[in-house]
């Protein structure tokens, strides 16, 4: 487990010079691992942490990373996906932050990753024991539109009042017929404190609950830190008559045939042309592997070929 | 075919290069020097190091170089660097009685003892751009720089005697100091945390929100009690020495502020403080935050809290340009999953008020 690192093993994997091992210094780290300790004792609760300056900006995922940074090791195989892929340039450029701060093997596999940073999805292909998945969190309080005020909120918390979340959602049934949370869906975490899954979208959220490995989420800019430890129950919010239902899409993915993935809609040209390809790229690349194709993909590639 | 909208390692390596090279600009003309920014946009560098919380001109001067003059921009690229540093010691208080000052002003006497000293200030300077340094010419020579003595009396200090202004009592020299750059703000904010969070704030948001407070909203009635610029030394308690040490000089501006404060049930009528505090020359940053500091101590002062430059959480969570900058611009970040799942909500929304409404649409028909 990476939270049991070899420090001398750590510092022989000599990373950019003049900069320590995962860029934080050990006291900073400590700290923050104190802050995901409490987090992982108290599902769901968010822990105040004294976030530090990070050399990406705020809000570019300063608090998943810094997360990342307090429990990498040197034996780590890290994954990064912004929007289910690896490939988007925030995740090219925070794998390549990492990469030059620890010298750790990167993957794009997910069953392969120890350690998984994401911004905006949950990989599709599930995750399995000692997987750590590290969400970044631009706001981490789930009343915070309701309620602007930190000092309300942490009252609201600490008395499970979150009757107004239910009003909200009853509201919009009432004026729309269903709720209009699309992302970033309301949920209860072991039956006590209402969380925020950082903007994934509800297709996502399900699979949050009773998942084998350790979820932990970094608000850099808002300087908190909260956990789903595994196994554990995450319910979203929603009323016996109105269940909580997740987005479905008329077609299948045009590249893997996938009927299962969150898809992405790419516009193909300007006369209302389009398709739908998997957000998660290494599910949809392993599908496609595995011979499966969609209406659009190309050919199959003899192996020989190539 | 399926292009994928997305970047990979060699875009981001081709976008910094550019960034590179239209930094340096056309290279017929000399290449700025650190040490050029450093002397001659000393202002700049000030602000840098001020709101990069690091007192070091030559990095903040490195900084607005590699930012290509971008302040935001250059005291994010300290603050970055400022998290690697260790904390080798904390220094005592800066005594700002004992500054070596070169310009001290106060609005509220016309003389005071030890006398007041304009400095170098672009006040009652008349702003019609000079073609001189178009051209190249240089300075005019002076021999007017003057100093006052040191050890000169805080101006606020005066009306102590009268107990007409609150006296400012320190705290218990082992009583905790809040830091920002190590524990997240926390609300009720102490003052020295406020004042941390004013000196590391965003001029410009300081200033508009200074500025509101003379248009009514939290009407504090200020008046410039004293503001000194100069070189105050920085000690540091060693404890194998058992005494304090000078490791530096540095520049600071500070403003007193005061301001009329007609009473409540318990308190009678005196003058009270605001206070700021800035690195180098930054007198319109220092004058904004006392202003800040005093509304924000409306609660304290059983003021009643009406105007935005009153609300602790709201002035102390956003002045932060580093955070604000970082969050506002992340919106350029790719958003197409939650705007997917937008756009499939909408549509369904869509269909179901279509659906809805036809027959609707046909019996308005048949009515006709």
């Amino acid at each position: 487990m990476t939270l049991q690192q070899d420090y001398a093993a750590n510092a022989a994997q000599a990373p950019l010079e003049g900069y320590n091992f995962a860029f934080l210094d050990e006291q900073t780290k400590r700290m923050i691992r104190r802050a995901i300790l409490k987090a992982v004792a108290i599902p769901g609760y968010q822990v105040p942490f004294g976030s530090r300056e990070m050399p990406l900006p705020y809000g570019w995922g300063t608090g998943g990373m810094q997360v990342t940074a307090a429990v990498i090791g040197g034996s780590d195989v890290l994954k990064v996906i912004d929007q289910g892929a690896d490939d988007t340039t925030n995740a090219v450029s925070i794998r390549r932050f990492f990469v030059r701060m620890t010298n750790v093997a990167t993957t794009e596999k997910t069953r392969d990753a120890t350690l998984i940073q994401t911004r905006h999805r949950v990989p599709e292909t599930p995750l399995h024991e000692g997987q750590i998945l590290v969400y970044q969190v631009p706001i981490p309080e789930p009343l915070r539109w309701l309620e602007p005020r930190e000092t309300e909120t942490r009252k609201m918390h600490a008395l499970s009042e979150y009757g107004v979340m239910h009003v909200k959602l009853y509201e919009d049934i009432s004026q729309h017929g269903h709720i209009s949370t699309a992302y970033d869906y309301p949920v209860l975490v072991n039956g006590r404190y209402m969380m925020r899954c950082s903007p994934i979208p509800k297709f996502d959220t399900p699979k949050l609950h009773m998942n084998a490995a350790l979820q932990l989420f970094g608000a850099g800019r808002e300087k908190r830190i909260y956990a789903v430890p595994p196994y554990t129950d995450v319910k979203p919010l929603d009323f016996d008559d109105h269940p909580f239902e997740v987005e479905r899409w008329p077609e299948a993915c045009a590249l893997c045939g996938s009927h299962d993935s969150f898809l992405d809609e790419v516009i193909l040209d300007d006369k209302g042309g389009r398709m739908f390809v998997c957000s998660d790229t290494d599910y949809c690349g392993e599908r496609q592997a595995a011979g499966h194709r969609g209406h659009m993909a190309a050919p199959y590639k003899d192996e020989a070929a190539e | 075919m399926y292009v994928a909208v997305k970047g990979g390692e060699a875009a981001i390596g081709n976008a910094h290069a550019l960034l590179a090279e239209d930094r340096r600009g056309d290279t017929a003309v000399p290449e700025l020097s650190v040490d050029q920014i450093r002397e001659q946009f000393s202002l700049a560098v000030d602000r840098v190091m001020t709101e990069g919380s690091v007192y070091d001109p030559e990095l903040a001067a490195l900084a607005l170089k590699q930012a290509r003059g971008d302040q935001v921009e250059a005291i994010f690229l300290l603050r970055a660097y400022r998290t690697t540093l260790p904390r080798l010691a904390v220094s005592l208080p800066i005594d700002t009685a004992k500054m070596q000052v070169s310009r001290r002003i106060s609005s509220c006497f016309k003389d005071l003892p030890g006398g007041q000293l304009l400095g170098p200030t672009f006040d009652y300077t008349h702003r019609l751009l000079d073609f001189t340094l178009l051209a190249g010419g240089a300075p005019p020579r002076t021999e007017a720089r003057g100093e006052l003595a040191p050890d000169l009396p805080q101006v606020v200090d005066l009306l102590n005697a009268e107990g007409l202004i609150e006296p400012e009592i320190p705290d218990a020299d082992d009583a905790p100091v809040g830091d920002l750059t190590r524990e997240p703000l926390m609300f009720p904010a102490g003052r020295e945390v406020r004042l941390q969070n004013l000196a590391r704030a965003d001029e410009g948001y300081l200033l508009a929100l200074g500025y509101s407070t003379q248009r009514g909203y939290a009407k504090s009635h200020p008046f410039v009690g004293e503001i000194r610029s100069g070189d105050v030394a920085v000690e540091v308690e060693i404890p194998e020495l058992g005494f304090a040490v000078d490791i530096a000089d540095i520049t600071v501006t500070e403003c007193q502020m005061i301001n009329q404060f007609t009473g409540s049930k318990s308190e009678k009528p005196k003058f009270t403080r605001g206070y700021g505090l800035a690195f180098g020359y930054a007198e319109r940053k220092a004058m904004a935050m006392s202003l800040v500091d005093r509304s924000l101590r409306a609660q304290e002062l059983g003021e009643d809290i009406t105007a935005p430059s009153q609300d602790a959480e709201f002035v102390l969570y956003h002045a932060d340009n580093v955070e604000a900058s970082g969050f506002v611009q992340h919106l350029k970040l790719p958003h197409h999953v939650d705007f997917q799942s937008e756009l499939t909500l909408v549509r369904t929304m869509r269909a179901e008020i279509e659906a809805a409404s036809a027959p609707v649409a046909e019996f308005e028909e048949a009515a006709q």
